[in-house]
């Protein structure tokens, strides 16, 4: 269900500067809570359950998300940058899958 | 009993006078507010404006992208894209957001852009069409619409379109439903009161399809009008039929010199 994800990292920083760090990514969040109109049976839960960001391999930021995130969750972050190099973001799934979007930066 | 009942009167009547008066006058919402007339940005939280403002945190936008993406996909039997005949949509497009609903001649109708897309759909790509709210359609919408952002709502009423905002007109003023009430009674008497726990707009539509942070998805315009008549206690029309064109072209004249603000955000 998870479509393409966006981030914004600014391409340029100076060593020690604190960034701002947005992402927004398309997903239904399904609660799990609500029943099917027509058959009366819960839909089941279908969540991203986990949003991880990784600068040069290390984890900076991450965080574990629960059935009351809204749709299309939108998460924005600080970051203390001392070096160039590159962010990834991965999203995971209750199904187990992942979607990831790295982005770069320069610092100098 | 009696004297709380008297400082709550105080309170309630300090709490009018000092900031609703003036806070109205005073806020300047520039291109939002066209003489009387306020787009439903105006009425929004600080905090809904915001998403909105920002397009990389405004989740329409991934509407908009999965639009850009749609136009340029090929359906249908005739092996054509929309990109096929209309080619740059920045170009081709760029007026359709502030000018629909339009009277076709050709059919004979007044149109909008959902209904003119599955016309293209089925006559010129041969393509099935598409559901009023999927989420092709309000890509493609939104895309389209798009173009045409921060343009003022320039809609037509004369020719053969002057029967239908007549129809539609009559249909805002007309009482319905079980609480038997009119599109004006909210919109045109009570913009700017509470409805319980929200704040009535004037209910223009230059924001569609809109953001809409309880559907947690974009929305059309008929979706929204089909909402308003539930509450009222009425049957609403299907999505897409005659009764909501009308009141569609009627409700974009309305708002008549505000912004295109394709995709919208509101509560």
């Amino acid at each position: 269900m998870a479509s393409k994800p966006r981030v914004r990292v600014p391409k340029k920083a100076k060593a020690g500067e604190i960034i701002t760090i947005k992402s927004l990514i398309s997903h239904k969040m399904e609660t799990g809570q609500r029943k099917d109109k027509k058959s009366g049976e819960k839909i089941p839960r279908k969540i991203i359950n986990k949003f991880v960001c990784t600068f040069n391999g290390k984890v900076v930021f991450s965080a574990d998300w629960h059935p009351a995130v809204s749709a299309n969750p939108y998460m924005s972050f600080s970051y203390k940058v001392m070096e160039s190099g590159e962010f990834e973001f991965t999203w995971t799934d209750d199904d187990g899958k992942t979607v990831s979007k790295k982005a770069k930066i320069m610092v100098s | 009993m009696k004297r709380k009942a008297l400082v709550l009167a105080g309170v309630g009547a300090a709490a009018l006078a000092v900031p609703s008066v003036m806070t109205f006058a005073a806020e300047d919402f520039g291109k939002y507010q066209v003489g009387d007339t306020r787009s439903g940005y105006t009425f929004a939280k600080v905090e809904t404006r915001a998403i909105q403002d920002d397009d990389f945190e405004n989740p329409g936008m991934l509407w908009v992208e999965h639009g850009e993406e749609v136009w340029e996909t090929v359906d249908g039997k005739a092996g054509k894209s929309c990109k096929s005949c209309h080619a740059d949509a920045s170009d081709t497009m760029k007026n359709v957001g502030s000018t629909y609903p339009v009277f076709a001649k050709d059919i004979g109708k007044l149109e909008n852009v959902e209904n003119r897309i599955n016309r293209c759909r089925t006559d010129n790509m041969k393509a099935k069409p598409w559901k009023y709210d999927s989420r092709d359609m309000l890509g493609v919408v939104s895309y389209v619409k798009r173009q045409s952002f921060g343009q003022p709502m320039n809609v037509k009423i004369d020719g053969g379109a002057a029967s239908w905002f007549k129809k539609g007109e009559e249909f805002y003023n007309q009482r319905r439903g079980q609480l038997d009430m009119a599109c004006k009674h909210c919109h045109v008497d009570n913009a700017g009161n509470m409805i319980r726990a929200n704040t009535l707009s004037q209910g223009q539509g230059n924001g569609f399809p809109t953001y809409r942070l309880k559907w947690q998805k974009p929305g059309s315009l008929h979706r929204r009008f089909r909402g308003c008549n539930k509450q009222v206690r009425a049957k609403p029309y299907k999505t897409g039929t005659d009764e909501y064109l009308a009141l569609e072209l009627y409700v974009m004249w309305r708002g008549q010199g505000l912004p295109v603000e394709t995709p919208a955000v509101r509560n």
